[in-house]
């Protein structure tokens, strides 16, 4: 009733593919940015900056990564924690060698490096499909562990095998480092984020998308169509890495403040493939709602036990927590296999005619 | 010029001067091979047949040994624990059978992948809670499984092998050779095979994919309970032991996802090229290199047969 588009006419092409062609989104989405810039940083304590809005927004943007790769290209990969940690690495090492420049510009950059990794594991994605794609994708994984942990260049033999990271500012106002407050750095990452995800939604409604999803759909097909496969497949490695290594780099300067290579192994790709798969393949909205729901579920698990104070030692608990888990991963997969964001998509259709059932 | 040396000389002028160190790291190479390949067969036995690439083998594994290392704990003789635990696994595929695949039917194949997800976190909670995360000895001697070694005097030198080393190889061939008979021979084996072809055309001729699918489950089963008391024998049983599911992962690709003979030739190849490149060439880039120098391996194959070395070929049509 309250949620329909009649008697919105469109009178120019420019209206009519604009990124929310109905008055109530655009109405909505100013309404959630107005309060995720406004409303939060005014109101939220540093706990939930710090331990939920952050690390959930960084999270987001190594799904949409992992989300250009796997749902809009087809592409399964297991690799998105080696390359966020060539992201984190990749900062750090420009922040100690460029002094100088500005932290937010080096983060940009960090994410051009990861993207040249992602072309270079990307290489025998041509031949090799499916399956056994995923498969070489480890090797990826695997090896950018071990050169995090053998290579001492990469920390600065640093002692602790952990990159520390240095204290930065912007326009005066520290934003890195121990000094920066959880404000200023969830404001940093909500702008970063909210210009990359601009950027996916963009990119993926453009000419370049709409070669992925073919080569997704079937690809020989798409070939003879005139896409040249290798190039577009490439590019989607080089566009998710990219992604994943400025969410890498976030983690690091603008959430944890010290990591050490065990932020980016092989758990940390197979949640980021989580967050893709339950919130939606093949949807940026999904991403953040998928981010949300695995990154929220263990804290939420131990809220509940925290408050109503269960008889359960810790140990125990992150056992039933593994189980609970794991429970709820299939029992969404079986009530909706295509996410979180097709929930979404139901529950608007639902909106928009009620109170008619069609 | 000394770093090629190194890597191309150096090395086999070594193998050349102690050869009884070579044959040496060969064997331990071939042993560590058979337990992936062990693995890897769990795989290829749910792939063939439901098309579920099982990312859960691994834990089943940790899971099998725990249960029948836990039973025995409690007091149960130990072969009847071992019996316990294969009807604890039959209870285990039957579960996943109703609860996990059968609502999931007909779904793409990255939704049944992320299903064994949920299924290992499910299988990794619950066996800490009931079992406990504290590594576990396995009663070798109580399974009447020989210990100890051989040293065999060859080549100028000695060559060592751990009785249960020999056992385990002896196990798995006997393992592969009756899946192989159970496969070509028997009434469910056919039907088996049937499935693994179409799906669609074995229910047409009165085939029960449930049924199927649960035996298959079970047999996986057992061969996760065989790895896990192989393993078990030469570390202890503790959740580290999942970590080695993942170094089954190339083995099975490079074998075919699809190739029980694969998975076994595969073991072969990435654990004696794993051995032989730790040995000779580790320390030219530093120790560790074993964590992904078996991807390397097998990644290079792939390059070259991309559907594995004995995998079906794959026919693509629009």
């Amino acid at each position: 009733m309250f949620y329909r588009e009649a008697g919105q006419y469109k009178t120019s092409y420019q209206a009519d593919q604009a990124l929310f062609p109905i008055r109530q989104d655009q109405i909505g989405f100013l309404l959630i940015l107005a309060v995720a810039f406004i409303l939060v940083p005014l109101t939220a304590s540093d706990f939930v900056l710090d331990s939920i809005l952050i690390p959930v927004l960084v999270l987001s943007l190594a799904a949409i990564g992992l989300n250009m790769l796997t749902g809009y290209t087809g592409l399964l990969s297991l690799g998105t924690g080696g390359f966020m940690g060539v992201g984190a690495f990749a900062c750090y090492k420009l922040a100690t060698f460029f002094p100088g420049i500005n932290i937010v510009v080096l983060i940009i950059c960090s994410g051009f490096l990861a993207a040249a990794a992602g072309i270079v594991f990307g290489l025998p994605s041509l031949r090799i499909k499916g399956f056994y794609l995923a498969v070489a994708t480890l090797a990826s994984q695997f090896f950018l562990s071990w050169c995090f942990i053998r290579i001492p260049w990469l920390y600065n033999y640093n002692i602790s095998a952990s990159i520390e990271v240095p204290a930065r500012t912007l326009f005066g106002i520290p934003i890195t480092g121990p000094n920066a407050t959880a404000v200023t750095r969830y404001l940093i990452v909500l702008t970063i984020v909210a210009i990359m995800t601009w950027l996916a939604s963009n990119l993926i409604r453009g000419r370049i998308g709409r070669t992925w999803m073919a080569v997704r759909d079937m690809d020989i097909a798409a070939e003879l169509m005139g896409i040249k496969l290798y190039p577009t497949k490439l590019l989607a490695f080089a566009v998710s890495s990219f992604y994943c290594g400025v969410a890498g780099a976030m983690l690091v300067f603008l959430w944890l403040g010290n990591a050490e290579s065990e932020s980016f192994s092989i758990n940390q790709s197979f949640l980021v493939l989580f967050m893709v798969i339950i919130g939606g393949l093949g949807s940026l909205l999904g991403s953040f709602f998928g981010a949300t729901l695995i990154y929220g579920l263990p804290i939420v698990l131990r809220m509940i036990k925290t408050n109503w104070d269960l008889a359960i030692t810790s140990a125990n608990l992150e056992h039933i927590n593994f189980i609970i888990l794991g429970t709820l991963i299939i029992l969404f997969l079986i009530a909706e296999p295509n996410g979180l964001a097709r929930l979404w998509q139901i529950g608007k259709q639902k909106l928009r005619v009620w109170p008619f059932p069609y | 010029m000394s770093l090629l040396y190194q890597i191309f000389i150096d090395p086999f002028v070594q193998m050349g001067t102690a050869p009884d160190l070579l044959v040496q790291t060969l064997w331990e190479g071939l042993v560590a091979g058979v337990l992936y390949a062990l693995i890897a067969l769990g795989f290829v036995l749910i792939f063939k047949a439901s098309g579920v690439f099982n990312f859960a083998q691994g834990i089943m594994v940790v899971f099998s040994a725990l249960t029948l290392v836990g039973l025995y704990a409690h007091g149960v003789p130990a072969f009847l624990a071992l019996a316990l635990t294969i009807a604890v696994m039959f209870a285990l595929a039957f579960a996943i059978e109703r609860l996990v695949l059968r609502p999931l039917v007909n779904q793409a194949d990255i939704i049944l992948f992320m299903a064994t997800f949920g299924l290992t976190y499910i299988l990794i909670g619950s066996g800490e809670l009931i079992f406990g995360g504290d590594p576990k000895v396995m009663i070798t001697d109580q399974l009447l499984l020989p210990s100890g070694s051989y040293s065999i005097k060859m080549l100028g030198g000695f060559v060592q092998m751990q009785k249960i080393d020999v056992a385990a190889a002896v196990i798995a061939s006997l393992m592969v050779a009756t899946l192989a008979v159970f496969f070509q021979k028997t009434r469910i084996g056919r039907a088996l095979r049937a499935v693994a072809d179409s799906h669609r055309a074995a229910l047409s001729v009165g085939i029960s994919l449930e049924y199927i699918w649960v035996i298959v489950w079970f047999a996986a089963g057992i061969v996760a309970l065989a790895t896990g008391i192989m393993w078990g024998a030469r570390s202890n049983v503790s959740f580290a032991l999942e970590i080695i599911a993942l170094k089954a992962l190339p083995v099975l690709i490079l074998g075919g996802l699809t190739s029980i003979p694969g998975a076994i030739v595969g073991g072969v190849i990435i654990g004696v090229g794993e051995k032989l490149g730790e040995f000779y060439w580790g320390p030219l880039f530093g120790s560790g290199i074993e964590s992904w120098l078996a991807y390397v391996i097998a990644l290079i194959f792939l390059l070259f047969r991309p559907q594995g070395l004995f995998g079906e070929r794959i026919i693509e049509r629009i």
